[in-house]
């Protein structure tokens, strides 16, 4: 439990970081450092292109998964860990 | 006649075994043909049928109706919880969320996570990977890609009866908003349910117009007020002019009285410039042109009948098809009239007779479309029946420059905003045209003819009208829509080149005639005056004289000229009609049949 706790403080300690959330697998956040709103609104969204990601990896060459996805926009980078049961969202501002 | 056969069986008989037997064939029935109902089917011709061995099928064509879509957005709240955990409720979110803290594989899970997390977060900030190299470098020219424009968007007239798109106007300001007048041109051919509405398109939706302006009659062409985007002045087919503010709403908030407008279509409106930015014009082929206050559409402020004898007479004036006003020259303007001659006015004249400064002849059918160069004012592009010419204002006997004779009639033209030596234009057989200063067949934008056309100010997009009242706008390819280098004064000594050449021609058929005129005169005194001998043998020398003379300068001044103009050639890097050279040589060949 600390671990968790230890792990999470030194990603959102790292230079640039706006937010982490952890997501299950059903879409609901498990833990988060944004508001409510914001939450709700990337769990859902960043859920379904995960599910979309994965299913094109697998498509293309079955024996191959997702391990990690970058979604970089004009004014920062989500980043995207997924796991069998959760995944990992990190926002982060890139280093310009 | 019903044929029954009747079968009995003995009720002992029943549930027998079936003995079968044979027996010879029994006439049952014995049908006859009735000839009386031969009368009432009729002979065929015989013919060669032959038959397939296979299913018969029928060609057959579907096209689905087009579907209305419209976009609206969707809320998105709070969900996945599972079915005993209720939202809203705080305290039982919460306790869900210890519950899977404690879980052991959420604990190596995000562990796991971190690490790959972090090594990808520390990545970002090692390193910009997606700097921008060579940002500050210019684009440099692209080779000669063939110009095209591509078609965005179309925007149809939501009636079911098809009215043509007669004007287009582009919204001053946001350059997103179109407005199109729609009317039926052909005489007599507007039918009684036919709409008489006038839309308003929003550019992104090409599904339903954004707002309707609802006239009493058709109207022809609209325009946007430069200065105030939220009104328009429109010209109806009655030869009312409205006055619309699009906060008020689709009906028009002034109309023209019947009797003091025109008697004809208004074929064109344009605002003026002018401090209560209230002032519009508007001409019409009844002959007149007559200028409006907005605020006060009762009567005209000023009227004006293009005749040419400058007399005023209504009966003898030209109709006017066209306008013209430019910015940068408030007190002129000029008028395109149906028999192919272009007035040019001054507007401070004091007296009607004034007003009227002088005409361009050259065309041969109506003029459609008038429009100054915006970068040199002095020249100024026309279209009418099969060629665009473009004219400089000194010149007046003909265009300086010309297109060939298309293969159908121009409707309308416009220059483009950003590029000099660029215009566009439009043709009945469904072609938009864009000319570098030399016509290069544009693409096929719709199979109906076009009527109108108008480029917006920022000169990327354009948007034409056709017959059927679609109106399409397409997007213009960067070659054609961004100045080069150099251009402007190419463009311009082009212009001077061909206003010169055209300035010779001039004084040289001047020349010509005056000669003969001076001959013909001095002649006439000698056979009159009976004078001496020599003077006689002068006269009688002179017409062989003359013709062997004037032809000796005629073939030496084509030469001269020849030389000339295979110099400027050489210099100039754009191509050019050759036609020309040989219509200055029928032009030529004309004058000498003449004074023979």
């Amino acid at each position: 439990m600390a671990e968790v706790e230890e792990t999470l403080k030194r990603i959102q300690s790292q230079k640039g970081v706006q937010g982490v959330i952890i997501v299950n697998s059903e879409g609901i956040p498990i833990k988060t450092t944004l508001d409510n709103s914001s939450t709700v609104q990337y769990a859902g969204l960043i859920h379904q292109l995960v599910m979309k990601a994965r299913s094109t990896v697998r498509d293309i060459d079955p024996q191959n998964d997702l391990t990690f996805l970058r979604v970089r926009s004009k004014k920062n980078e989500i980043m995207i860990a997924p796991d069998k049961d959760y995944f990992l969202i990190v926002i982060q501002n890139p280093s310009d | 006649m019903e044929i029954v056969h009747v079968y009995t069986k003995v009720r002992a008989e029943f549930g027998r075994q079936c003995m079968f037997s044979d027996r010879p064939a029994e006439l049952l029935l014995d049908l006859q043909p009735d000839p009386s109902v031969g009368q009432t089917f009729v002979s065929r011709n015989p013919r060669d049928v032959a038959p397939q061995v296979c299913r018969a099928m029928s060609e057959h064509q579907v096209n689905t109706e087009r579907f209305e879509s419209s976009s609206c957005g969707m809320n998105h709240v709070e969900g996945g919880w599972p079915k005993d955990i209720n939202p809203a409720e705080m305290e039982q979110t919460i306790r869900f969320r210890k519950k899977v803290e404690k879980d052991e594989g959420y604990v190596n899970s995000v562990l796991h996570l971190g690490s790959v997390m972090e090594h990808c977060s520390r990545q970002n900030n090692a390193a910009d990977i997606y700097q921008d190299y060579f940002e500050e470098e210019e684009e440099s020219e692209e080779g000669q890609e063939t110009p095209f424009a591509k078609t965005i968007n179309v925007f149809r007239d939501p009636n079911e009866v098809k009215r043509t798109v007669t004007a287009l106007s582009w919204h001053p300001d946001s350059s997103r908003k179109l407005a199109a007048a729609y009317s039926c041109l052909e005489f007599q051919k507007s039918t009684r349910d036919m709409s008489l509405d006038s839309y308003i398109w929003d550019i992104e939706n090409p599904n339903r117009p954004e707002m309707a302006l609802k006239p009493t009659s058709p109207l022809i062409c609209l325009e946007y007020n430069p200065k105030d985007s939220h009104t328009l002045v429109g010209g109806s087919y009655n030869g009312q002019i409205a006055y619309w503010d699009t906060r008020r709403g689709s009906q028009p908030v002034e109309f023209s009285s019947v009797e003091q407008s025109h008697r004809d279509p208004v074929y064109k409106i344009i605002w003026l410039q002018s401090k209560t930015g209230t002032d519009a014009f508007s001409a019409s082929t009844d002959g007149q042109v007559l200028w409006w206050d907005v605020r006060k559409l009762s009567e005209p402020t000023e009227r004006l009948v293009l005749d040419l004898s400058r007399e005023g007479n209504l009966d003898r004036a030209l109709g006017a098809i066209s306008l013209e006003f430019e910015a940068t020259m408030p007190t002129k303007f000029m008028v395109g009239t149906e028999q192919g001659v272009v007035v040019s006015c001054n507007r401070k004249a004091k007296t009607a007779a004034e007003k009227i400064v002088c005409t361009y002849e050259g065309h041969h059918g109506p003029v459609y479309a008038l429009q100054r160069n915006p970068f040199f004012p002095k020249n100024f592009l026309t279209v009418g029946d099969w060629t665009a010419r473009i004219w400089s204002e000194d010149i007046k006997e003909s265009s300086i420059m010309w297109t060939k004779y298309q293969t159908s009639f121009l409707m309308d033209t416009c220059w483009s905003p950003v590029r000099p030596s660029v215009f566009f234009t439009v043709k009945m057989d469904g072609v938009l045209d864009h000319c570098v200063l030399s016509p290069s067949a544009g693409p096929q934008v719709c199979d109906q003819a076009l009527y109108s056309l108008r480029v917006q100010d920022n000169g990327r997009f354009l948007a034409c009208g056709s017959q059927q009242g679609g109106a399409t706008l397409l997007e213009i390819c960067p070659g054609l829509s961004t100045l080069q280098k150099n251009e402007k004064s190419l463009l311009a000594a082009m212009f001077e080149r061909e206003t010169k050449r055209e300035k010779i021609l001039e004084a040289r058929q001047k020349e010509i005639r005056l000669k003969e005129r001076s001959r013909s005169a001095q002649s006439r005194e000698e056979e009159g005056g009976g004078g001496g001998g020599g003077a006689r043998e002068e006269g009688e020398d002179s017409p062989d004289q003359l013709i062997s003379n004037a032809e000796n300068n005629f073939y030496n001044i084509v030469e001269a000229e020849l030389r000339r103009r295979r110099e400027k050639e050489e210099e100039e890097n754009q191509e050019k009609d050759v036609c020309e050279e040989k219509e200055v040589k029928e032009e030529e060949e004309e004058e000498e049949e003449e004074e023979r």
